[in-house]
């Protein structure tokens, strides 16, 4: 689904070019759950701008699914941090934003209005927001505005969700909350993630494999398979093995941290 | 008690204010010539009721038109600067540099152009009123989350289409919430050119005033004054809470 080959990005920094990748290499299966985890400004989100085409790398070649990215993919979802949602709109007409920009539902969104809404009401109901479609952002928690930007990620049906440390901003409860309703989105819809987080436990419970990236210039320096029985229960965080790889990752960072 | 007090309070703090200043020029005697006393005042208010109320009426009216002139120049050339960093770095000393001349200094320019009347007060409000207008939309535009331009962008977004679904409603606030200085600023513009060259007008009727020793006359013509003011800045910021009531949030969300 998403090859990286021997990728190289360099910017113009204040003091001249900086190289945030340097010959990183990555490959995600359709329908892998992937989480990138690693030392703060590693070059994470570039990692991310390259996949959805934002920016071009500077040497080597970005494809996905099956074409090599020279532009927006457009078959993407990303979700951030902070969940961004436009305060002027309701809920609803924040989660239909996608689809107003997307060709082929762009076209048809006057004709076909009744349907999206019905199909936002559905993801809503997924992420456990049902009712709340009417509400303006300001009227929702921070958990619940994060669970709707989820929606707006996912409405346009897309073949990958890149999420950028989605859930770094809330409390730890609402976080684990947050987790099983990935979960259930992700084994329900069936698409291609790329989790971007510092949160190793949060990488562990949810990736198929995780990718270790070194300090900056990034590389990706150790790749691991998650193995858990699918579905998880957030119990598997308690279990030793979960622990101990959460662990050996945890060594793994500050190990390249002080390098 | 305390709720009505708070809704009284501009009010009283009017009454207390003109009841002071008529006390104040009872007991210290002071000459009408330099500061008449309210009810001196009200009494030219009386005498000149017709005049006032016909040069009230020119200057709002070239208030109001130099005004509108700057809300579409404001609004057209805030988009246009804002669009890109390149024409916002570009344009940005251009405007400061036009902004920061006394426009007081372009009425006789005006003039020379014009002549003596409405129009140099209308182009006085206009070239006064329109910067704060520009800045703020272009604000409003250039500091879009990038996330969210991420988001879109990915989706393969325009840059049009960014500006339609976040840009221009996002700077909304921005604009209404300069409409409120514009249409100060406006209104002084017309005054200081009326002041300078006009045959009609507020201004003209307070230098007028002025020039033949009335002051009772001249303070009515600034009593006048600060009634149109109020009365413009109450209508902006009532269209601004209208426009763009998910801005204020706190007291919206209190309703639901």
């Amino acid at each position: 689904m998403i090859k990286l080959d021997q990728v190289s990005l360099a910017y113009a920094g204040r003091t001249g070019p900086v190289l945030a990748l340097d010959g990183t290499s990555l490959s995600v299966g359709t329908g892998e759950f992937a989480a990138v985890v690693g030392p703060s400004g590693c070059g994470k989100s570039t990692l991310m701008k390259l996949v959805t085409g934002l920016i071009k790398p500077t040497s080597g070649t970005v494809s996905v699914d099956g074409a090599q990215v020279s532009g927006p993919v457009k078959i993407a979802g990303m979700a951030f941090q902070n969940a961004n949602l436009l305060p002027w709109r309701t809920v609803t007409d924040n989660i239909l934003l996608p689809l107003e920009i997307v060709e082929p539902y762009r076209g048809q969104f006057r004709a076909k209005k009744d349907e999206y809404r019905a199909r936002v009401e559905n993801l809503l109901s997924i992420v456990g927001l049902q009712g709340f479609g009417d509400r303006f952002p300001w009227e929702l928690s921070g958990g619940m505005q994060q669970r709707a930007s989820l929606c707006r990620s996912l409405i346009h049906e897309p073949k990958l969700l890149m999420l950028d440390e989605p859930f770094a901003a809330l409390d730890a409860f609402t976080r684990e909350e947050l987790w099983c309703v990935l979960r259930d989105v992700w084994q329900r819809l069936n698409f291609t993630v790329i989790l971007v987080t510092h949160d190793l436990r949060e990488a562990v419970f949810l990736a198929d494999t995780i990718h270790v990236m070194s300090a900056r210039p990034g590389r990706i320096i150790d790749t691991r398979k998650v193995d858990f029985a699918r579905p998880r229960e957030l119990d598997v965080c308690y279990e030793p093995a979960f622990t101990d790889l959460v662990h050996v990752l945890r060594n793994k960072i500050a190990e390249v941290r002080k390098a | 008690m305390s709720k009505t007090f708070e809704k009284l309070a501009p009010w009283l703090f009017v009454v207390v204010l003109f009841a002071v200043w008529e006390a104040a020029c009872r007991l210290l005697a002071v000459p009408t010539v330099i500061l008449p006393a309210p009810s001196v005042i009200f009494g030219a208010f009386q005498r000149f009721w017709g005049p006032i109320v016909s040069n009230s009426f020119v200057t709002l009216w070239t208030t109001m038109a130099g005004f509108g002139l700057s809300v579409a120049f404001g609004l057209f050339l805030g988009l246009v600067v804002g669009w890109s960093r390149a024409i916002y770095r570009g344009f940005y000393p251009v405007m400061i540099g036009f902004n920061s001349i006394p426009k007081v200094a372009v009425v006789p320019i005006l003039v020379m152009w014009f002549g003596i009347g409405e129009v140099p007060a209308i182009l006085t409000a206009f070239l006064i009123s329109f910067f704060p207008i520009v800045v703020n939309v272009a604000t409003g535009l250039a500091t879009i989350e990038p996330e969210m331009e991420d988001v879109l962008r990915a989706l393969g977004a325009s840059k049009l289409d960014v500006m339609r679904k976040v840009g221009i409603p996002r700077s909304m606030p921005y604009f209404f919430g300069s409409l409120k200085v514009a249409i100060t600023l406006a209104f002084v513009g017309t005054v200081v050119s009326e002041t300078v060259a006009a045959n009609s007008g507020i201004g003209f009727l307070m230098s007028q005033a002025g020039a033949n020793f009335q002051m009772p006359l001249v303070f009515a013509g600034l009593i006048a004054l600060a009634f149109e003011g109020i009365i413009m800045y109450a209508a902006t910021a009532w269209l601004e809470q209208r426009m763009t009531g998910w801005a204020f949030r706190s007291q919206g969300s209190a309703a639901n």
